[in-house]
Order: structure tokens, then sequence, then C-alpha cells
């Protein structure tokens, strides 16, 4: 129980996927424009990090060292697969402000690393705390980044449609730049700078 | 003939593939410290974009569409991908061996390069036709590979540079990206 705990927390802080591994920038930067697509997009790549990582957990003895890569991608694509169908039919708003980054997920650097790196070397159950702790670090990262970016892009904040607070003078003059895609990495570069600075990340 | 260099630049230039829709970050920041290596990932990722794209959309509308399995079609594109990229190394390498080496290590990667994915996506998604979709790789694969090369040259020139410690090496990319995205942002108006 000790190690599944000590691999769920790992991906939060220590190894967070965005911050300090560098994994999967691209739907981070794209979709946090706010904080309803930061979260729809965490709860695809979680449930794709966990199917994925059990099943090729599951199969590691019996697939071939040679044949893993393609196999690792079909899985992978498979529960990409999965997870837009079941977004499309259910919550048809969050499947267009996503686009293509919801199918994008399939080469999302994150999940194949995870696969390559832990779930093909371990069991079910700690791959299975590998996975929710990647998915979690990877969801607190996107969160922080949409919160900023919607907050002092639009002036206001709404999660699912309820209205939560809007800003004394930014609420009329918000600063759009931030939420327009060069928002993005003003954004997550200060971010970076800021946790090397706190001592979280270590400096090059 | 006009709607075709609308969607060549609006690819190369407004939707640019980096800086507007974030795909193909990983090589961008990866690569971008050298000259060299940023002409022979764009020039890998431009070729394999314009075949992905061909064979996408000559699968989608003879296989996918015929026999109505189009929601297959992540898994299919992402193999169709995988398979070319393997193709035309073991081609590269038999025929041409100075390009194989030029390309080097970038070639395999680039399977796992979104912006491959995305091209072959956002084709899809815009249901454009044959000739349309040769004319977004081509402006996809260009904006890339032209981006790359900008930043490379600034980053070249950014490592002699005196910035504050915490700000070295991938912070500071991610400021000189921002700033050529607001660059490229005010050629909006153009299309």
């Amino acid at each position: 129980m000790s190690r599944f705990r000590k691999e769920l927390s790992k991906g939060l802080v220590v190894s967070n996927p965005i911050f300090i591994l560098f994994l999967g920038l691209c739907p981070a930067l794209a979709v946090s424009t706010s904080v309803d697509n930061a979260l729809g997009m965490t709860a695809g790549v979680l449930f794709v990090l966990v199917g994925a990582n059990i099943i090729i957990a599951a199969i590691r003895k019996i697939v071939p060292n040679m044949v893993r890569i393609p196999v690792f991608i079909v899985v992978i694509s498979t529960f990409v697969t999965v997870v837009s169908l079941v977004f499309q039919a259910y919550v048809p708003a969050l499947y267009a402000a996503l686009g293509i980054y919801l199918p994008l997920i399939t080469v999302n650097c994150i999940i194949l690393a995870r696969a390559e790196a832990f779930a093909s070397k371990n069991t079910i159950f700690n791959s299975i705390g590998d996975a929710i702790g990647m998915g979690l670090g990877f969801g607190g990262a996107l969160i922080i980044i949409s919160f900023f970016r919607e907050i002092l892009g639009t002036g206001s904040i709404s999660i699912f449609g309820t209205h939560l607070l809007t800003l004394p003078v930014l609420g009329e003059h918000p600063m759009a730049m931030l939420a327009l895609p060069p928002g993005a990495f003003l954004v997550i570069g200060l971010l970076l700078a800021l946790f090397r600075r706190m001592g979280v990340v270590r400096s090059e | 003939m006009n709607n075709l260099i609308t969607i060549f630049i609006s690819m190369a230039i407004i939707n640019n593939f980096i800086v507007a829709r974030f795909l193909g970050l990983c090589p961008f920041f990866g690569v971008s410290k050298k000259l060299r290596n940023a002409l022979s990932m764009g020039g890998a990722v431009t070729f394999v974009m314009l075949i992905a794209s061909v064979a996408t959309w000559v699968i989608t509308n003879y296989i996918l569409i015929p026999l109505d399995v189009l929601y297959m079609r992540i898994v299919v594109y992402i193999l169709v991908i995988a398979t070319l990229v393997q193709i035309v190394e073991l081609t590269i390498k038999r025929t041409n061996l100075a390009l194989y080496n030029a390309f080097g290590i970038y070639l395999p990667l680039i399977t796992t390069n979104c912006a491959i994915l995305g091209i072959t996506l956002i084709n899809f998604r815009e249901s454009y036709s044959f000739i349309e979709s040769i004319a977004a790789a081509l402006g996809g694969g260009i904006g890339f590979a032209f981006i790359l090369t900008v930043m490379s040259g600034i980053r070249e020139k950014l490592e002699l540079a005196d910035c504050p410690r915490v700000m070295k090496g991938l912070p500071i990319a991610i400021f000189v990206a921002m700033l050529l995205g607001l660059t490229f942002f005010g050629f909006g108006g153009i299309v």
C-alpha cells in the first residue's frame, strides 16, 4: 500500500508532467483558455492514462518486446476513441470546445511515456497509482494555468455555468491577450520561472 | 485556386501550427537550439505531413466512409502514420543515405509528433478535398519549419545573453515563442 501511495504522490509535485518533465505541453497550452476546458481535458487524460496503464500492465508479459510501441499506441488510441465518443454523446459543448485536442490525447507524450517507462515494467496495482498521480499532476498544472488565463483574460471566473467571481477593474477591461494563444506562453513561462525561484523546480 | 492560396496562408501564418495551435511543441523546444537541426526537423515534418495527409484522405474516403466506420478514425490514422514513418525511413535509408543522415533521429520521432496527427484530423474536420488537404499539409509543414528556423536563430543568440538565472533555458525560450506568437497574431487580418 505504501508503494501505491508513493507512485501516486510522485506525479503531483516531484515529477509533475508539465512543470518538471515538460511532457504534454501542447494540450496544456491549447485548452487552458478556461477552467471548464481544463477540467474536461483532465477527465479525458485521466481516463485514458488509467485505462491504458491497466491494460498495458496486464499484457506486459505477453507482448513481444519488438512490437511493444505499436501495441501501446493501439491500446491508447482505443481508449481515446472511447473518451471522444462519450464526450460527444454526453457533453457536446465540451466536445466542441476541446476540438482536435481531444483526439490528440493519443499522441500526448505523458501517456506513451508512462506506458513505456512504468506500466510495461510494473504490476497493475502500482500502475493505477502511477496513472492517477500523473493524471492529477497534469490536471493540477492545467487548472493553475487556466485559472490565471480565465480570470485575467476575461476578468471573471465561472465553472460549468456557475458564476464565481468578477474582478473589480478587470471585469470591465480584461487583459484579452491572456486568453489568446500568446497569453498561454506568457502564463506558463512566468509560472515556470516562479516555481524555479521558489525552489520547487530545479534551475538549469 | 484562390481557395488553395487562402488555405495555404491560413495554415502557414495565421493558424501557425506552433504559435497559434500549439501542435508539435516538444520538438519545437527540444530541437530549436541549433539551426541545422531545425532545418532537418522542419523538412522531415513537412514531408511526413504531406504523405500522411494524402494517405489518410484516400483511406477516409475510400475505406472508412464506404464501410461506415468513421468512429475508428483515431486508431486508423495513428497506425497509418506509424507505418508511413517506418516505410519512409527504410526507403530513404536505401536510396539516399545523405538525406537519411540529415534527418537522423528526427524521422522516427515524428510518429508521436502531434502536428502530424493534427493535420490529418484538421483535414477531416474541415472536410478538405484531396487538393485542399495537400495545400493544408504544405502550409502547415512550411509554417512549422519556418517558426522552428526563426526560433533556432534567436536561441543561438540567446545562449550568449545575460538573463536571470531562473529564466535561463526553457522559460526564456517560452517567452520568445510568446513574442513570435504576438507577431504572427498581427497577420490575422490578411485572409
